[in-house]
């Protein structure tokens, strides 16, 4: 982890960066918790026949692949994980830009994501464009894509965060404490 | 065992212009903590309200970002049934849900298509809105069987082109 200064942009530009294991394999029960917090009761995800016929087997709901990078609240000898979009956080500090939101995503499904599979995601810095004035601030906006893919090496998804990085015309206060792309 | 009822969806069958149905849901805390424990989302904004209120400023906890977009997924393949396969879905985020909001989700077929792989397509606008205000919209993609034995899921390779 380090921070981006203007002069490394360039040279990391489509560079994949922060490749990273996912702390535990995809697994079924957490498909039915997922499942289940919205209601949602597509057959592909509750009953194997239906999956077999369908997808050639269980699979899990496209939408929840970023949630098998997110970490389990403790764990015994964890080291310290990267954050969620460490790029992101790098060009906050590299680029001085002390507050910064993310303005839209877009994920690109791929191979379908199964239970069992490990997948391992990589960080790829897309564009920073020139310095911009929105009605928050003054800053920089940035293209980070996530990559996503399964054991055998497939792509399973893209994900693509569009983040504004600024510095408030008035005096700044951060207003979250923890790991959040904010 | 009681066999499962599947809705295929089919491309022909849908016209642009075309409206989903509605889905609408009270929210409570409990929708919250259930959709943020699923995301593994542990922020304490997403379950603690003294949190929420005193340090983050807003009026209570809130949906989180990742769990809207397993709503979503929902509210398109509720329509698609289990052979409608993702393509790409965009997220923007507008405002915040909480406890006590009926949210609505309303979506309309803006554009259809075949590609060159012969994989039939949709494009779905989507909003979800309390009262009204979208507080987070959804354009999708979702590929459709073209015909009765036509399946999205056997595509692999060059075949899929999201």
């Amino acid at each position: 982890m380090s921070a981006i200064k203007e002069a490394d942009i360039a040279g990391l530009i489509g560079v994949e960066q922060y490749e990273e294991r996912g702390e535990f394999p995809v697994e079924q029960g957490y498909v039915w918790t997922t499942c289940s917090s919205v209601e949602n009761g597509n057959p592909l995800f509750w009953d194997e026949a239906v999956a077999t016929a369908v997808t050639g087997g269980p699979i899990a709901p496209p939408t929840m692949v970023s949630v098998w990078f997110r970490p389990h609240h403790w764990a015994p000898d964890r080291s310290t994980p990267g954050l969620p979009l460490q790029i992101h956080f790098d060009l906050k500090e590299g680029l001085g830009l002390p507050e910064a939101v993310m303005s839209d995503n877009t994920i690109i499904f791929h191979e379908p994501v199964r239970p069992g599979d490990r997948l391992v995601t990589r960080q790829i810095l897309r564009s920073v464009s020139d310095q911009k004035t929105t009605k928050l601030g003054t800053g920089r906006f940035w293209v980070i894509d996530v990559e996503y893919r399964n054991q055998r090496g497939e792509l399973v998804a893209v994900e693509s965060y569009t983040g504004f990085g600024y510095r408030r015309a008035e005096a700044a206060t951060e207003s979250e404490g923890t790991g959040a792309a904010s | 065992m009681t066999e499962t009822t599947i809705t295929k969806r089919l491309h022909g069958t849908v016209t642009v212009g075309e409206a989903l149905p509605e889905l609408s849901y009270p929210v409570t805390a409990t929708t919250v903590v259930l959709g943020a424990l699923a995301a593994r989302d542990w922020r304490p904004m997403h379950h603690d309200k003294d949190f929420a209120v005193n340090r983050n400023g807003t009026r209570d906890i809130f949906v989180n970002t990742p769990n809207l977009a397993s709503w979503f997924e929902r509210y398109i393949t509720d329509w698609t049934g289990p052979y409608g396969r993702l393509r790409r879905v965009t997220f923007r985020m507008l405002g915040s849900i909480f406890p006590g909001d009926t949210m609505v989700f309303r979506g309309t077929v803006i554009d259809a298509g075949v590609d060159d792989t012969g994989c039939g397509w949709v494009a779905i606008d989507i909003a979800v809105s309390v009262d009204d205000d979208a507080k987070t919209t959804c354009s999708a993609r979702v590929a459709l069987p073209v015909t009765d034995d036509d399946n999205p899921w056997d595509r692999r390779g060059d075949r899929w082109q999201p």
